[in-house]
């Protein structure tokens, strides 16, 4: 296999093009993936940063700093939008997507090049806006939710929620280009013998992610259109008074927003299969299972949204529907967990900090998991809806969860992208920081929520700033880790080891494995043949 | 087997719910409390179920974190690679996927039954034998008593600076809404303006408030409630002060609730609400 895929390649030199229309008028997979992952890291920077600043409000009862309450839903909202929108997805589809889907299927580049790059500039045009809005006449306060009434001109009169719901107009266009990319890229231009049922989960993850994207953001943007005419041209769909249900809004945001959470969980998923298997030197256990347990978590996902709707008043059949529904994704997702485990059992594990990441993935995956059993329930949604014990339970599975990947994905291919190692050692220690800081973080969550904490209030009863408070250390902790990890980062292109084409030894089968590291300009000088080989993974 | 095994199941759960009345508030007010880690105390029918419904659900799944963790501890240690250098080349086995594919099914419908059950409970009752109305505001209750000469008073956030002591803070209002014990009281609610959500955890009682709607449910709170006050939050984003709508019953006897009902038409007949309203908006700290 080593010969297939131009293993001289470091030998011949790439012809670069000049900075300008290398970074910005880029049609190259790989070079859009980059300037995807520090987008992401940017906005990383701001959304974390906000988050921090409520973590230090809420370390004490009482207001301490931000005054003006608007302000801090302004900041809860930005916060869901960047770490969602400009974070996670970017990252994990247009990031490690971009750089690795065409590499692992043996393809030249994505399937449309330049409409990659119109992908990655609404992107950031999208970002801008959502920052505008955040500094204009008050801000988006609406909650990520942006339900209406709250969000019609009555309540929220300042231009801020249209430049929010422009920007997420502009975010979803930007996804919906990129995932018809990815769907094109994996069904047409997979190398000879490079079989669906042979790809590596990465790409199985990101396709049906792909999918996800597809058919869930345009019902985002159906009611995002709506919501706007309401606000501007006086129609009232979402307004009672004028005959219309702000319950509709509800239904078609989750419509879209429950997919949302597999779209930001199932690559992910791919990334945690991909190092799970490289560093047990094992093929993942139950590839096809795998595989087709993420489609049946992309098909379910379509037909659960409601049960972030128990409170507001469904009928009581339509919400036992929606409780059964929500129990059957526990299957699948069983069905992924146990089988991490069992590709480990019998394997020969190097923990290498991509893989402590990895372990940290399924630890706080099934933490979270196991919560989300309770919450489908819409009995116990009576006492848990909207309180803590759903934001320790949505960090854990799903936002917490995407970072340890996306973590876990940058330290695995940091030497393909760039060239340069990052050092083992503090790669080690980062990880532990980080570890220990969300726990401490999101764990005592759970206690607030259950003794009745309820979210998005900036000051809260004396009872619970116990738990408060111990969340808000728990935020340093993981603050350190995070600027642990950009110096790691910065450490590693100034003055990073020289990474070998395959540093990680017999595990790593996939195709990016050989071809040089960083992987050159154009990545294969000859067109790799799968045929008669054993499934990637 | 089965038996023995639903016997330490509910022994465990007895262990967690018996952790309930030790997070009663201070002074005997429902309340939470310092470092409280488990549900308020159950005031009510459905809340007596919700939370023993949680402390079976809180054993399966610590059940099977630990079993998850046990498995990942055994694995770092038995397969890392300085104890297992070669690796097994297993890459399927039917059976153990099957399994694990079924098992979970099982452990799903166990705990689905007993759900819609305290759901379908839960929902509204049939025999009410009072009714209040809730309507929602920017940033406070009105509350209405249609059985009760349709006697209506609105309950606002007291601030901190205004609070006497002994009030708790961020929960204190100025007029309680009363109900009687042991009565099945029905829960109607709607909004006047943006979607709120009335909510008392040690009731069980969770429903947004939203306009053009109207949303119903129920409670029944216990006896020994008498001469308590139960406290909750609005729970749904309602703007600037979301968290500073508190919600605080006071628990009576039927006597004295009818008493009361006598004292509070004779109170808010002679108030205007919505002067009250303003005044007391004007003296809140509202920043915006
Ligand atoms: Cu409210």
């Amino acid at each position: 296999m080593a010969n297939a895929a131009g293993a001289h390649h470091d030998e011949h030199h790439d012809h670069y093009p000049s900075f300008f229309s290398r970074w910005f008028c880029s049609t190259n997979h790989k070079d859009i993936g980059t300037v995807y992952m520090f987008v992401a890291m940017f906005a990383a920077i701001i959304g974390g940063g906000m988050s921090w600043y409520i973590r230090l409000e809420l370390a004490e009862p009482g207001i301490q700093f931000i005054q003006d309450k608007q302000f801090y839903n302004v900041l809860l909202t930005a916060h869901g939008f960047l770490m969602i929108f400009f974070v996670v997805m970017p990252g994990t589809i247009g990031g490690f997507g971009n750089w690795f889907v065409p590499m692992m299927i043996g393809a030249p580049d994505m399937a449309f090049p330049r409409m990659n790059n119109i992908s990655l500039w609404l992107l950031v045009v999208a970002l801008l806006m959502l920052l505008i809005s955040a500094f204009v006449e008050g801000g988006v306060g609406t909650g990520w939710t942006v339900y209406p009434p709250l969000s019609n001109s009555i309540y929220h009169p300042s231009p801020a929620v249209d430049f929010g719901i422009l920007s997420l107009h502009l975010a979803g266009a930007s996804s919906i280009l990129g995932a018809i990319n990815f769907i094109v890229t994996i069904f047409n231009m997979r190398a000879p013998g490079m079989t669906l049922h042979k790809m590596p989960l990465f790409v199985w993850s990101i396709l049906v992610t792909a999918f996800l994207l597809v058919l869930a953001l345009p019902v985002l943007a159906g009611g995002l259109t709506m919501l706007l005419t309401d606000r501007n041209f006086g129609t009232h769909f979402f307004d009672p008074a004028g005959g219309g249900d702000p319950i509709l809004w509800q239904h078609l945001f989750w419509f879209f927003g429950h997919p949302e959470v597999y779209i930001i969980i199932l690559p992910a998923f791919g990334i945690i299969s991909q190092i799970v298997s490289t560093f047990s030197k094992k093929p993942v256990f139950g590839y096809l299972g795998m595989a087709y347990a993420m489609a049946a978590i992309g098909v379910v996902g379509f037909v659960v949204w409601a049960h972030h709707m128990y409170a507001v008043g469904l009928d009581v059949d339509t919400r036992a529907y929606f409780t059964a529904a929500t129990m059957v994704i526990a299957v699948p997702t069983g069905v992924k967990i146990f089988s991490w485990l069992a590709t480990m059992w019998g394997g020969s594990i190097e923990f290498k900090t991509p893989m402590l990441y990895a372990f940290g993935f399924i630890f706080l995956f099934v933490v979270g998991g196991v919560t989300g059993v309770t919450l489908a329930n819409s009995s116990a949604d009576l006492v848990f809806h909207d309180t803590y014990f759903v934001v320790a339970h949505f960090h854990y599975v799903m936002a917490i969860a995407a970072i340890f990947a996306m973590f876990a994905g940058w330290y695995y291919w940091i030497g393909k992208m760039s060239g340069k190692q990052y050092s083992e050692i503090w790669g080690k220690i980062q990880f532990w920081i980080f570890f220990i800081g969300v726990n401490v973080l999101f764990f005592p969550q759970h206690f607030a929520g259950l003794a009745g904490m309820p979210r998005r209030i900036p000051d809260y009863p004396d009872a619970f700033a116990g738990w408060n408070y111990v969340s808000s250390i728990g935020a340093l902790i993981t603050a350190v880790g995070t600027l642990l990890f950009f110096v790691i980062l910065i450490r590693t292109y100034a003055s990073g080891a020289k990474a070998e084409q395959n540093p990680w030894g017999v595990g790593a089968t996939t195709l990016e494995w050989q071809v040089p590291s960083p992987a050159p300009f154009h990545t294969f000088e000859d067109q790799p043949d799968m045929s008669g080989k054993a499934p990637a993974e | 087997m089965r038996n023995k095994l639903k016997m330490i199941l509910s022994a465990l759960a007895g262990v967690l719910i018996s952790m309930g009345p030790a997070f009663a508030g201070p002074n005997g007010d429902v309340r939470s409390s310092d470092w409280q880690i488990w549900l308020q105390e159950p005031a009510s029918p459905t809340a007596d179920r919700i939370v023993a419904f949680n402390g079976q659900l809180m054993v399966i799944e610590t059940l099977i974190v630990i079993f998850v963790m046990g498995l990942m501890a055994y694995i770092a240690y038995r397969y890392s690679a300085k104890n297992n250098p070669v690796p097994s080349k297993t890459t399927h086995h039917v059976g153990l996927e099957v399994a694990w594919t079924i098992l979970p099914i099982f452990i799903l419908v166990g705990i689905t039954i007993p759900s819609l059950k305290h759901l379908y409970f839960a929902d509204r009752t049939p025999d009410a034998e009072m009714t209040l109305k809730i309507t929602g505001n920017q940033w406070y209750w009105n509350y209405a008593y249609p059985d009760q000469n349709n006697l209506t008073f609105d309950s606002i956030f007291v601030p901190d600076d205004e609070l006497k002591p002994g009030q708790p803070r961020m929960l204190t209002v100025d007029n309680k809404v009363y109900l009687p014990v042991e009565t099945n009281i029905r829960l109607l609610m709607t909004s006047a303006d943006v979607i709120h959500n009335w909510a008392i955890p040690s009731l069980s009682v969770k429903l947004d408030t939203v306009p053009g709607r109207i949303n119903e449910t129920w409670t029944r709170i216990h006896e020994k409630y008498v001469g308590k006050t139960i406290y909750g939050m609005c729970s749904e984003l309602c703007g600037v002060n979301h968290g500073f709508m508190p919600i605080a019953i006071e628990a009576v006897s039927k006597e004295d609730f009818a008493k009361w009902v006598k004292q509070a038409q004779a109170k808010f007949a002679s108030d205007d609400p919505k002067a009250n309203v303003i005044v007391r908006l004007a003296s809140a700290k509202v920043t915006r």
